[in-house]
């Protein structure tokens, strides 16, 4: 089909060469510089473990959350229709667009210990959310959360909701509708949208030094350790990223087989 | 238990001001162009469009906007089939006795007897995606009726299959509409369905009732041109041998050969009427008398009783030329080949 209308001209071709080797270089480099002889004696120190381990649980506590208020929130900016639907549509998607240092020092205007919600919870409460563990899963929720809302609005969407009114006239209510109709049919959609957001929230960075600090054992994660570790002695740098590297690819693997591929078809 | 509608729908670009009645066992084809409002008619019933004014009533409750759609006992078929994708055959029919508050066993069950009713009791354990089309839509039939509706609505039910599925889809539905108690209304296209399956018939132009009455009421008289076209159509039960057909004490030959019980149907305009005896190829030729003549548009519909009853299209020249009016004696020739064969249940 393709063939029929001539090949491709070459300055595209080469332009596009370009591309994949600026995106796969640096990737081959961080593979070849890796220290792969010591890379089991630093991925097993205490840091590095504790970093790992903490990257997972908080990631996966966000992308909990994610699911439990996202999935709502999907399902009402996707299935509901209200005034100013397109305005709370633009308002979670702010976060996609912010650099993630303005996301921290917002959650600490809001959850610091003056903030509006943090200075109550301070105050009458003595709960102090800043530089916890709770405040990097409340960091990677806020950056991932945007993400899987959007992603699953989408499938939503792209589901036919010709479905809801079927289930309707066979006497379902709409809480049965969504349960039994909604999500299992966008089971795909939902899962992808928890991996990428599972994948944002390993990566970030910046809203959780804001807002979390980078306390060893407590709200350093790995990309936090990375960084000191790149300073410090970049072998080991090096050896983290690696890890990194691996899970993402795994991520991505998880993205193409598992899920896209059956979202696709109907 | 008996229908009563009065739906008045008003949009921007038009306006749908339909009233229709009908009673328990009626099948009430619903005809006419795109657009027409066939749709939205349904839609209005079972509460999916709201209602600018008018009123449904259904077995003696009283549908106004305070009636929820899951509230209303209906059965809906759809064009596009819309079985749920990812349940079973078997769940697919459960879905509405469950939504209404059967167990788990009883709706499943319910299920497995239906599923036996429409024959693809072995293929309850399928996904939509491994059935054929016309196994989907009547599995789609069963889960619209498995919830035992008071109502059921059929929106162009064999629009999305092939020539072939739908023929054979259409025997089956026939069946199902006759075991059926309750009201059917019956979106279509097709003027088969109209003379096979309905007891009534009502013809929407540009949102209001063109006409209504028996099927064979309206294809004898029609109003107008589009209605004499929607559901004019000479349909002969028979018995095929080869292409020999009997129909009743008469017979008539078709191109298509078949062994078995069919329709046979032609046209109002594939019809010719003459005073004397036919001498050309044409094979089929009958004597009858006129029992009606009613003009519409350009030409004229004869309704003779020949074969069984038989429509024909003549211009208003013959009308004068043959002399046609009640009790007249005629010959009435149809060309083999203007004659379309379908399998009948």
């Amino acid at each position: 089909m393709t063939a029929a209308v001539g090949r491709p001209p070459l300055r595209l071709l080469v332009l596009a060469g370009l591309a994949v080797l600026f995106l796969v270089i640096p990737l081959v480099g961080l593979i070849a510089r890796s220290p792969w002889q010591s890379l089991p004696r630093i991925i097993t120190e205490p840091d590095a473990r504790d970093a790992l381990v903490l990257s997972l649980l908080t990631s996966g506590a966000a992308i909990l959350l994610c699911l439990v208020f996202g999935l709502p929130l999907a399902w009402v900016l996707g299935r509901v229709e209200f005034r100013g639907r397109s305005l709370l549509r633009a308002l979670v998607t702010v976060p996609l667009v912010l650099p993630p240092v303005v996301a921290g020092v917002a959650l600490l205007a809001a959850f610091g210990r003056k903030g509006v919600v943090g200075g109550p919870l301070y105050d009458w409460f003595d709960i102090t959310l800043p530089f916890t563990t709770l405040a990097v899963v409340l960091a990677h929720t806020f950056v991932a959360l945007p993400f899987f809302v959007i992603s699953v609005e989408g499938s939503l969407r792209a589901s036919a909701q010709e479905y809801d009114v079927v289930a309707a006239v066979l006497g379902a209510s709409r809480w049965h509708t969504f349960t039994r109709v909604t999500v299992p049919m966008t089971l795909p959609g939902i899962t992808a949208g928890m991996i990428l957001g599972f994948a944002r929230s390993l990566g970030e960075f910046g809203a959780t030094i804001t807002f979390a600090g980078n306390y060893p054992g407590s709200t350093q994660t790995m990309p936090l350790l990375t960084y000191v570790e790149l300073q410090r002695d970049p072998q080991a740098a090096y050896a983290l990223s690696l890890v990194m590297l691996v899970i993402s690819l795994v991520i991505l693997a998880l993205l193409r087989e598992r899920w896209i591929g059956q979202g696709v078809s109907r | 238990m008996s229908l009563e509608a009065h739906v008045v729908v008003r949009r921007p670009a038009h306006v749908v001001d339909v009233a229709i009645d009908a009673a328990p066992g009626d099948v009430v084809a619903v005809v006419g162009p795109n657009g027409s409002g066939k749709t939205t008619l349904l839609r209005a019933i079972a509460g999916l469009v709201p209602l600018s004014e008018g009123l449904v009533r259904c077995a003696g409750e009283t549908w106004d906007h305070r009636v929820t759609v899951q509230e209303r006992r209906i059965g809906m078929v759809f064009q596009d089939i819309l079985l749920f994708p990812h349940l079973s055959a078997r769940h697919n029919v459960a879905f509405g006795p469950r939504s209404r508050g059967a167990g788990r066993t009883t709706a499943l069950a319910a299920a497995d007897e239906w599923l036996a009713r429409i024959g693809l009791i072995d293929f309850a354990d399928r996904k939509p995606a491994e059935l054929s089309g016309g196994q989907a839509q009547k599995v789609a039939l069963a889960r619209a009726l498995a919830s035992d509706p008071v109502l059921l609505l059929l929106d162009e039910p064999m629009a999305a299959l092939d020539v072939r599925v739908a023929m054979e889809l259409r025997v089956d539905l026939a069946r199902h509409l006759r075991e059926y108690g309750g009201i059917s209304l019956l979106v279509t296209h097709d003027a088969v369905d109209v003379q096979t399956m309905a007891t009534k018939v009502v013809v929407l132009e540009d949102g209001k009732v063109a006409q209504q009455g028996t099927p064979a009421e309206v294809a004898a008289a029609p109003r107008t041109e589009h209605v004499a076209r929607l559901v004019g159509l000479n349909v002969l039960r028979g018995s095929s041998t080869g292409t020999h057909v009997r129909v009743g004490s008469e017979s008539l030959v078709s191109v298509t050969p078949y062994d078995g019980d069919v329709l046979a149907c032609f046209r109002p305009s594939a019809v010719t009427i003459t005073a004397d005896e036919p001498t050309g190829s044409a094979r089929n030729r009958w004597r009858g008398r006129v029992l009606s003549v009613a003009p519409h548009g350009e030409v004229v519909r004869v309704h003779l009783d020949a074969a069984g009853g038989v429509l024909a299209d003549v211009t208003p020249e013959s009308v004068v030329s043959l002399g046609l009016e009640h009790g007249r004696e005629l010959w009435v020739t149809v060309k083999a080949s203007e004659i379309q064969i379908h399998p009948a249940g």
